[in-house]
């Protein structure tokens, strides 16, 4: 690494000085930034025509497990670089980009970093260059990456990070678990900021999502995460990936994130990609222009889907796998005679408050079904102003419900007095 | 028709693999496939099963407590699956190893004699494929011709050579299962 490079820049020199105090998050921006102006050269590397099938620009239905899909669909989008670190269950993410080279091809860098925190600050670095870049964990260590998130969010700096779901907490076990969903769409990191959040249901959803998360962290300037689980990631299903996209050229991102790290010219003043302000004054307008960014998100991105709502009396509301369980509840409830449906949210933050309201009067009882221990029920009983009874089901630690399990519950909603 | 096997056993059996040439089968097919595996710390000599289903329409939940089919390959899984098969499916399992056979009587239980066959004549790998053949023998969820597709698409293509093993096994497997019951 060229550290002379880096000190005759002056942004990076301030942002040096702001974060002297922390080696080792500067050590890995400063790695970030390395890998966005000396290893994403300006030189995007030519697509060859179909010498690869990773690049065949078919559309094939392929067989792939949701980590696999979602490392392919990064390489399709023409991410700039993904950085990791290895915990199940998804490892095959980043084992998948490292079979797949795409270094070799679209010049996309992936890199094992020394560890979570490292691997969230290169993302800091190479989002402050305006690189489309990565890093995906599974629970215990996007726990470690929680400091860099608040500080992608107090910098206003895009990217995309993936949590495959395990049971909590601590170091708990391998199996699929929801129990994240607090510390994803309320927090996590400190500090009043908020973290767009996807939920896929399917592979298919798992590579339309990359696509998703990275365009909305790009308009938002904000960072975005797929919050997944073990049943997504480990599944296989059919999917078709995004087309191929070259990555940006640094002209490219010039012009379209002028915000972007990448060189000062004489004519602007240098930009700077700090989460840190000394002053009140101004950093409660920091934080205001963050409120006033949030509800255009909540007003413009809330997305959900319904299943069998038409003539529902009751609903199950439900986010991934356990959508995944609810759809085959409601098929076997609707075969005994009980009109029920699935609402599902696709955004977890933004939340989709309004679809959900659009219920009460319609709705007799709502099972809100979680991997966890009643996390989203808080948010299903915000949107709906606890006008409709709710009730939560759940399994922890890993156990997933069966079908049968969940329709006893939603049986009980017709008898069962709240 | 949709079609929800479990497939169980011990971790090395081809277990996974079996799974997987029957969703590759499926999805040559144009048809809708899943394919769950169990995953955990216990793979290697304990047990490992998968569930796949292939059907028409859009697969609801990969995650099932009853099944069409089940195909057992150990005593532990036996236990596990025999209660899971619904009414009027399908049990196939391999007698190896097993102490306790089957004992419902509202099910088609089927036995093939594969582990012993496979020692006998060398081809131990080729173990999942005889069942596979006996799968497909009784339940011809997908064409044996997919089912070489989908070999040749999950195998690396420096294991292709193995491909006409893998197909000569199918067909014996098809002839090494009886019926047991109604």
């Amino acid at each position: 690494m060229n550290v002379c490079v880096f000190f005759q820049n002056s942004a990076i020199n301030n942002l040096c000085a702001a974060f002297f105090h922390k080696k080792a998050f500067f050590k890995a921006i400063l790695q970030g930034f390395s890998i966005s102006t000396l290893l994403f050269s300006e030189k995007v590397v030519p697509l060859p025509s179909v010498t690869r099938n990773v690049l065949s620009m078919t559309e094939e239905i392929k067989l792939l497990k949701g980590n696999e899909a979602i490392a392919l669909a990064a390489i399709r989008y023409g991410a700039d670089g993904y950085f990791g670190y290895p915990i199940t269950p998804q490892s095959e993410i980043m084992e998948t980009l490292m079979e797949e080279m795409p270094w070799t091809t679209t010049g996309m860098v992936v890199l094992q970093a020394e560890s979570e925190v490292a691997a969230i600050n290169m993302v800091y670095g190479g989002a402050a260059c305006g690189k489309r870049v990565m890093t995906s964990s599974s629970s215990p260590g996007i726990s470690l990456k929680q400091e860099g998130i608040s500080f992608m969010a107090g910098g206003e700096l895009p990217g995309l990070i993936v949590n495959v779901m395990r049971g909590g907490p601590g170091l708990g076990t391998i199996q699929p678990s929801q129990s994240d969903y607090f510390q994803t769409v309320k927090g996590g990191g400190h500090g009043d900021y908020k973290l767009i959040t996807l939920a896929p249901a399917s592979v298919q959803e798992m590579a339309d999502h990359v696509v998703l998360a990275f365009d909305l962290s790009f308009k938002y300037r904000n960072p975005a995460m797929i919050l997944t689980d073990g049943v997504i990631g480990q599944m296989m299903e059919k999917v078709i990936l995004p087309p191929q996209r070259a990555r940006r050229t640094d002209d490219e991102i010039r012009k379209e994130c002028p915000w972007a790290a990448l060189g000062k010219p004489a004519n602007r003043p240098p930009n700077i990609h700090s989460s840190l302000e000394l002053d009140s004054q101004r950093m409660e307008q920091n934080n205001l222009r963050f409120q006033a960014k949030y509800r255009q998100i909540e007003a413009n991105e809330t997305r959900g889907e319904e299943y069998r709502c038409e003539d529902a009396e009751y609903l199950i509301v439900a986010f991934g796998s356990a959508a995944r369980i609810s759809q085959k509840v409601v098929d076997m409830a609707r075969a005994k005679g009980m009109k029920i449906g699935l609402f599902r949210p696709i955004t977890l933050y933004p939340f989709p408050v309004r679809e959900l309201y659009s219920y009460v009067g319609k709705i007799k009882k709502i099972l809100c079904l979680e991997l966890n221990a009643g996390q989203m029920i808080e948010d299903v009983k915000l949107a709906v102003e606890c006008r409709i009874p709710t009730i939560h089901y759940g399994r922890l630690g890993g156990i997933i419900p069966t079908p049968q399990e969940v329709l006893d519950k939603v049986e009980k909603l017709q008898t069962e007095q709240q | 028709m949709q079609h929800e096997i479990i497939i169980a056993g011990f971790g090395g059996q081809g277990v996974l693999s079996m799974g997987k040439i029957l969703a590759y089968a499926g999805l040559i097919e144009g048809k809708e496939v899943a394919w769950f595996p169990s995953y955990g710390p216990e793979q290697r000599g304990g047990t490992a099963n998968v569930t796949v289903i292939i059907g028409e329409e859009r697969i609801s939940s990969p995650i099932l407590n009853e099944f069409d089919i089940a195909i057992i390959l150990n005593q532990p899984s036996l236990e596990k699956f025999e209660p899971t098969v619904k009414i009027g499916g399908t049990l196939i399992y391999d007698g190896y190893g097993i102490q306790q056979a089957p004992v419902r009587n509202d099910i088609h239980i089927y036995e093939i004699d594969a582990m012993n066959t496979a020692n006998d004549e060398g081809i131990s790998k080729a173990f999942n494929m005889l069942v596979l053949g006996g799968l497909l023998k009784i339940a011809p969820i997908v064409s044996i011709e997919s089912i070489l597709s989908g070999l040749k698409k999950s195998l690396p293509e420096r294991h292709h050579k193995f491909l006409p093993m893998n197909e000569q096994a199918i067909k014996r497997g098809m002839s090494l299962v009886k019926k047991i019951t109604n």
